[in-house]
């Protein structure tokens, strides 16, 4: 049976577009369809400096299908340099300009003395998912832009985890994971959002070491970096949500960085005692409520899937049902990924399900019995599964249409606080 | 040129109506060039993102209530399918029905593009129908099919002999049309095609070609004081109504833009007459077409009754808070279907339009005759209004903004509001097509104006924080530059 994409749950490799655009002054020049930066930006969030439509593109048509689009990319490249304000132009190939065959490599090698960096990254729709355009974009960044060095910054750390925009916490959690890996006494240095941008590109080659906060998303880049630069990194496949993830997470963090153990104990044991001040005086709204049972599905990419389920189980105490995973994670990924599963409390295992067809997943939801009302948290496609199953929902991943989510963050200590609070303000809304 | 429904596609609107994405002058020289046919596109050598025109197209036929989309596509084509999942239910759930469309992607991949992927998409096409037995299927093409030549009238020829309801590709290729609105075309073109069948006998309904329906029952009470029914198009319509609507009196649209293709097809190949008039926005324009209305289907007289009971209650308000919009100057940027007529509505309200932008321009509709807001225009309007035709080109309504400084700016697509914005000028969103209608909508509109420009609170904090995204250069050339050939 051919691949049905029944429920969408990514988008293709040129949504990477989101990854350029969430570096500061960094600008999208697109080679491509007329629709694509539309259809591929179209979330809340997704405006700034620059958005969508501000992005330059050849607009392509039938006469560049025909006779080729070099010199239409020519001459946006050389306009957009003028019209533009930005300190680094990332040209995006889409599904035409590479079928066509047109050399976006000779193109863009024409700028090379321009004022203004100009690199490309090939990001064809139909040659992967967004989720794996994301690390080629990154992949191009290392490539053409990032000059190496001897310099070395003891402490500095970058850190990389959800995709930009894509993931509805992706700035959030950052800003989370730079909090926790600041209070280690370390340095981290990321590349997105406010206040970050080229100056944080030029000095990741100076790092100790890159910290990757994701089951799979990422590796290629941060190996790349570390054979262009000599920089180890530290794959650490869990986002940290909660007491028990985020105490796991400043210890692995803490070692692979030679920070003092006592210094991290310290850590742990300050945030562990907040964090159960608040669960201490909330335990009687986990413990007490009627409409909740103790079995969970999550239906999310490799990095939520994971980092809910050893939340619930390991933090909370629920049991998870089987777990699916939509993000079309490469098969090399998954037996590491179904790994990662197996590794929660009291030997308890969830069984992962990867699938891009929507409707099987919901299929197999429905014919789980939760033994009381069960706990969905997915996208809004759940939306209609949890009203069939009598189940609380909670959006927490693309497509995430009914819920505005601004700078919000599931990650460390306040993160799981937040989750709970988002978990039970849907529960409550039910007769207990 | 006449609609052709003998072949599978609809042609672009380039092709058909000689419309374009490129010019600058004005209102007379565009009307005057228009009619005598001496107005041609001009390319740009540089331009930014705009639309897709397999949005519009999908987008139009997902809205209706019992059918299957499949997007013969890469994924990042089929991204709007939990947009229109959404908005599919918040709309049925509105007037109390159910939505059962599903919207799928066939996720093309690298190998699909060097061997073909026809065997996949039939057994997609299979696997759809039976999973949720829709009443008719639509098959989206995309660049990448149009490119590799994938034969999907092909494929859609033997499903017929095995899926037992209409089955139509949507020629949708994003490389085909600079004009989004070329995908309204694809879609109606499809729907005649394929679902509408030839008329057994007429019925009172009014066929009512719209978007999101939102005056959905403001519409229907009007109409019950004439004795017809509206029957809103597509959104929230069933196959079995979509296979009668030749039998409709009339067919009337809310936007000269998205109805052309499916009014004057109906009329020429079912005599279902099509109502071409100026939009039902603004007084002039709801009245002149509710006249039009009630002469095709009769009702001459109770339509005056209509117009003269509504007129009392409304236009003291309106002409109360005309006074206090008096010379504001605006400029506006939206779909040719709504940029003229919109205009002559600010102009009605007593406001100064110095510059209308529209995405594009089709310089006659598919009766072969200029849009009747361009002639409305030309005929009354006081000044002789600057225009551009871009396709969202965002650089050069910025460059127009700060050459102009209007009072405030009228966008009517996402995202495109905030950039006035940020750089300091009131803008109001013309969201709804429904946001002017009749004489209600008319004077909401003209309060919404007031209270746009009376509390400037946000877009002052904003714009004092944030730097624009063009260079100091660009703000020194013309909005223009970049269009190749013409006089300037």
């Amino acid at each position: 049976m051919a691949k049905i994409l029944d429920q969408p749950r990514y988008k293709c490799a040129m949504a990477a577009m989101q990854t350029v655009q969430s570096i500061p002054r960094a600008l999208p020049i697109l080679h491509s369809g007329p629709g694509c930066a539309e259809k591929l930006g179209g979330s809340t969030g997704s405006s700034g400096y620059f958005s969508p439509h501000i992005f330059p593109c050849t607009n392509i048509s039938e006469k560049e299908v025909i006779f080729g689009g070099e010199n239409r990319l020519s001459e946006t490249i050389e306009n957009a340099l003028k019209v533009v304000d930005a300190d680094l132009y990332v040209v995006l190939t889409g599904c035409t300009s590479e079928i066509v065959g047109d050399d976006v490599g000779e193109v863009v090698g024409e700028f090379k003395d321009s004022d203004k960096p100009v690199i490309f990254a090939s990001t064809p729709g139909f040659k992967g998912n967004n989720y794996i355009g994301h690390d080629w974009v990154l992949n191009a960044i290392v490539d053409q832009y990032i000059k190496p060095t001897d310099k070395r910054t003891k402490g500095l750390v970058n850190i990389w985890a959800g995709i930009p925009m894509h993931d509805p916490f992706w700035l959030g959690n950052l800003r989370g994971l730079e909090k926790l890996v600041e209070e280690l006494g370390l340095i981290p240095n990321t590349i997105f959002g406010h206040g970050r941008g080229l100056d944080n590109i030029n000095k990741i080659p100076e790092a100790q070491f890159n910290l990757l906060v994701s089951p799979w998303i990422g590796l290629e880049s941060v190996k790349n970096m570390e054979k262009k630069f000599g920089t180890p990194y530290l794959h650490y496949p869990t986002l940290p949500i909660g007491a028990f993830e985020t105490t796991k997470f400043l210890r692995a963090v803490g070692e692979f960085g030679g920070v003092d153990k006592e210094l991290v104990e310290q850590v742990v044991v300050k945030n562990e005692e907040e964090y159960y001040y608040y669960i201490e005086r909330y335990a009687d709204v986990f413990l007490e409520t009627r409409v909740m049972a103790k079995r969970f599905v999550v239906v999310s990419d490799s990095q939520y899937s994971l980092a809910f389920t050893k939340f619930l189980v390991n933090d909370l105490g629920l049991n998870p049902s089987k777990q699916y995973i939509i993000d079309d994670a490469p098969e090399e990924y998954r037996e590491s990924i179904k790994g990662y599963f197996k590794d929660l409390n009291y030997g308890i295992e969830a069984e992962v399900g990867f699938s891009s067809d929507g409707r099987e997943i919901h299929e197999e939801i429905k014919n789980t019995d939760f033994f009381g009302y069960p706990l969905i948290l997915g996208s809004s496609w759940e939306k209609k599964l949890a009203r069939d199953t009598k189940a609380h929902y909670l959006s927490i991943s693309w497509p995430i249409i009914e819920r505005l989510v601004i700078n919000g963050s599931y990650v460390g200590y306040h993160g799981g606080l937040k989750l709970l609070e988002d978990i039970y303000s849907v529960v409550l809304t039910r007769f207990n | 040129m006449p609609v052709n429904l003998e072949v599978t596609t609809a042609g672009t609107r380039e092709n058909r109506l000689g419309s374009i994405t490129g010019y600058s002058g004005d209102l007379k020289d565009l009307v005057e060039q228009s009619r005598c046919g001496t107005l041609e596109d001009r390319e740009r050598c540089f331009s930014q993102s705009s639309t897709c025109l397999s949005g519009c197209a999908l987008g139009q036929l997902s809205g209706i209530r019992d059918i299957a989309i499949i997007n013969h596509a890469p994924s990042g084509c089929t991204v709007t399918a939990a947009g229109v999942e959404v908005l599919n239910t918040q709309l049925a759930t509105k007037i109390g029905v159910v939505n059962h469309t599903v919207f799928v992607g066939t996720d093309m991949n690298e190998r699909d593009t060097v061997f073909g992927a026809t065997n996949g998409l039939r057994e997609i096409v299979l696997e759809t129908y039976l999973r949720y037995q829709p009443k008719a299927i639509f098959i989206g093409t995309s660049c990448v099919t149009g490119i590799i030549g994938e034969d999907v009238d092909s494929v859609v020829e033997e499903l017929k002999e095995e899926i037992p309801v209409p089955i139509a590709s949507v020629h949708c290729e994003g490389f085909k049309s600079r004009i989004w609105a070329t995908g309204f075309d694809a879609s109606d073109h499809a729907v005649l095609t394929s679902i509408v069948k030839p008329p057994e006998k007429k019925n009172n309904i009014i066929n009512f070609k719209n978007f999101f329906e939102s005056a959905r029952d403001e519409i229907t009470e009007i109409f019950a004081n004439f004795g017809v029914e509206p029957l809103f198009l597509y959104q929230n319509s069933t196959v079995e109504q979509l296979s009668h609507i030749s039998e409709s009196l009339a067919t009337v649209c809310i936007c000269g833009t998205l109805g052309t293709y499916l009014g004057n097809g109906l009329e020429e190949k079912y005599g279902v007459p099509y109502i071409r008039t100026i939009n039902p926005m603004g007084v002039t324009g709801f009245e002149t077409w509710l006249r039009e209305i009630g002469k095709v289907i009769g009702k001459s007289d109770e339509v005056e009754a209509y117009i003269k009971q509504e007129r009392e209650i409304y236009l003291p308000k309106i002409e109360a808070v005309k006074k206090e919009l008096k010379g504001i100057k605006a400029v506006l940027g939206m779909g040719p279907g709504y940029t003229f007529e919109v205009s002559r509505v600010l102009q009605e309200l007593d406001m100064e339009v110095i510059w209308a932008a529209a995405w594009h321009y089709d310089k006659k509709y598919d009766n072969d005759k200029v849009p009747p807001a361009l002639d409305y225009l030309v005929e009354n309007s006081p000044n002789n209004i600057k225009i551009s035709i871009a396709d969202q080109q965002n650089y050069e309504v910025l460059n127009i903004l700060n050459t102009y400084k209007p009072d405030i700016y009228f966008s009517r697509h996402p995202g495109t509001t905030v950039w006035a914005i940020k750089q300091g000028i009131s803008a109001l969103y013309v969201a709804d097509e429904y946001m002017i209608f009749g004489y209600r909508g008319t004077l909401n509109f003209a309060h919404s104006v007031l209270d746009t420009i009376k509390n400037r609170s946000f877009e002052k904090n904003l714009a004092k924080r944030v730097k624009l995204p063009y260079t100091d250069w660009w703000y020194q050339q013309e909005n223009s530059t970049f269009l190749k050939g013409g006089a300037k």
